[in-house]
């Protein structure tokens, strides 16, 4: 099962150029709003044609520009969850669901037994007479999760699946949404701006970053070792500088500090995330003086900001200390960072 | 009060009824023909959606006589258009009843189309882009679930467009002229009978013609009305 995308599309003010394939069960597609991700979801689901470029589904060309290939939404066999749930809003549940069967032709006896099994799967069979505007959030996202496998789709596409609905609603629907995707046997897209989703569901991600790709590798990876400073930043890197690299030391310029390393030149950013910072005794390699400008207590940690000792120009960097660890920074102090942890950036 | 008894025995209903066929029949095309222009109109691109909307919406805007002055030209017997209708297939517009129902037609038009318009600019373009996605085709997706979303829109334009066919004088008066049993409608009926200095029988046919606006009212406000809220 496979997925491959080559498209170009000019939209004036905004132009998304992006390239990625996969044979991976969950890729995600992780940007910032307007980055073009939903665009990419648009295209591949035939909703928005590409200027040019080729989409490939399981290896059949749905979109070929060279080729003039360019199927219908209704001949792709995508199965689009909308961000709004996109239900009817004159059918019922049921005639929701029965909907989706639309391609398995006229109202076939078999039609009514499946639409019961997917009702019942997806614990909707007492609301199969109510209409979309009388159910909750996660009710109308499962009715829709109903109407979109029912059509057996060949490929799942997510748009920011959970963005409508409260903190408690959501880590439910992640896990009937984790249930649906490991139970699919195909390629599903999730298009989402939040990392910890991405890493729950996702296997392979796609960092967008302006209409472009700018890392598209496995998640481990990604995670581990961001590159860019917009992954960095989406994979949930607080603390990040401009920087530049001379004589075996990397410079970042917000923090005032610099940090031994053997970076190339490409670096123009570090990062450092905000729970790998550590406490020294006492000045040592990797490590800088600190003074506390702020404690701010947050549910599970502290959220400390320092900054250089006597720096009072420096920008503050984001110290996050678990509770549960039971250490009270000092004052002023040493902070260390272990080279692993940090991160050379473009 | 004897007078009035006295009118309404003798009372001549057919105004009434001709009216009423006009505006059935000039509401029928309207709906079908409104529709079909919205969404048309709405898959132009920006500035011929512009144009064409301009000329669709004319009727509404500029006054009847002229559209009536226009629908003259066309259709008149000295004309191509109004002697190929007659010679090739002997149909007349001029002075018929046909030329009330195409007066009102054009002239309510516009009521059904921008509703229709507004209606159609409503919908979540998603429920239409999930309904493709599902495989469905474009008639089952405009008939099931386009048409039933955008009902009350729909709705009030149908009702908006029967009270202006209804009630058009203007272009009728031009194109179908005022033929007693034939091309009378109400408003030409009571303009006549004015003129006659019969202030009596044009009251009862206001009185009418205002019963009717009630009840049009009453419809619009329940199609709309339903789901309204007080929003400031």
């Amino acid at each position: 099962m496979s997925l491959y995308v080559d498209i170009k599309k000019d939209f004036g003010s905004f132009k998304l150029d992006v390239k990625f394939e996969t044979d991976n069960d969950v890729i995600a597609l992780l940007g910032d709003s307007g980055c073009g991700k939903s665009m990419t979801l648009r295209a591949i689901a035939g909703i928005v044609t590409p200027d040019e470029g080729r989409i490939e589904i399981n290896g059949k060309t749905v979109f070929d520009s060279a080729k003039k290939i360019n199927l219908k939404p209704r001949d792709r066999l995508t199965g689009y969850l909308f961000q709004d749930y996109a239900l009817f809003p004159k059918m019922t549940v049921f005639e929701n669901i029965i909907t989706g069967m639309e391609r398995s032709g006229k109202f076939p006896e078999g039609k009514r037994v499946t639409a019961y099994e997917y009702l019942s799967g997806f614990q909707l069979e007492n609301l199969k007479d109510r209409y979309p505007h009388e159910l909750s959030g996660g009710q109308k996202q499962r009715c829709a999760l109903a109407r979109m496998l029912v059509s057996k789709p060949d490929i799942i596409l997510l748009d920011e699946p959970f963005s409508a609905l409260d903190a408690t609603l959501r880590w439910e629907m992640e896990q009937i949404v984790r249930d649906t995707v490991e139970k699919f046997e195909g390629t599903s897209v999730l298009v989402t701006h939040n990392r910890d989703e991405v890493y729950r569901l996702a296997d392979k991600v796609a960092v967008y970053n302006d209409g472009k790709i700018d890392v598209c590798d496995e998640k481990w990876k990604i995670f581990s070792n961001p590159q860019t400073m917009t992954t960095a930043r989406l994979t949930g890197c607080k603390n990040l500088s401009p920087a530049y690299i001379k004589d075996g030391c990397v410079y970042a310029k917000d923090w005032q500090i610099s940090f031994p390393c053997d970076g190339d030149e490409d670096t123009n950013w570090i990062g450092i995330r905000a729970h790998y910072l550590e406490l020294a005794k006492e000045r040592e390699p990797n490590s800088f003086p600190y003074e506390v400008v702020r404690k701010i207590e947050d549910t599970f940690s502290y959220i400390y900001q320092i900054r250089k000792a006597g720096a009072s120009k420096a920008k503050t960097i984001r110290w996050e200390i678990d509770k549960s660890k039971n250490i009270d920074l000092p004052q002023r102090g040493y902070a260390r960072v272990n080279p692993k942890d940090i991160l050379l950036l473009r | 009060m004897s007078e009035i008894i006295d009118i309404m025995g003798k009372f001549d209903w057919t105004p009434f009824w001709i009216s009423l066929k006009t505006g059935v029949v000039a509401t029928i095309i309207c709906f079908f023909l409104g529709i079909w222009a919205a969404r048309k109109v709405l898959k132009l691109g920006p500035k011929s959606r512009a144009a064409v909307d301009s000329i669709l919406s004319l009727p509404m805007v500029m006054a009847p006589t002229v559209a009536g002055f226009f629908l003259l030209l066309l259709f008149s017997l000295k004309r191509p258009v109004g002697n190929f209708l007659y010679t090739q297939l002997n149909i007349q517009i001029v002075q018929t009843w046909a030329g009330c129902v195409i007066a009102a037609s054009v002239i309510a038009f516009p009521l059904m189309y921008r509703n229709a318009r507004a209606a159609f600019e409503m919908l979540d373009p998603d429920i239409v882009y999930a309904a493709r996605t599902l495989g469905m085709s474009e008639t089952k997706l405009f008939w099931k679930v386009v048409i039933p979303s955008c009902g009350p829109g729909v709705a009030s334009g149908t009702v908006l467009t029967f009270a202006r066919a209804l009630g058009e004088y203007g272009a009728t008066s031009m194109l179908a002229g005022n033929i007693a049993g034939k091309t009378g409608t109400i408003s030409q009926r009571i303009a006549n009978v004015i003129k006659d200095g019969d202030y009596l029988t044009a009251g009862v046919w206001v009185i009418i013609m205002l019963v009717i606006a009630g009840f049009i009212m009453a419809a619009i406000n329940f199609i709309s009305g339903r789901k309204a809220q007080r929003r400031w």
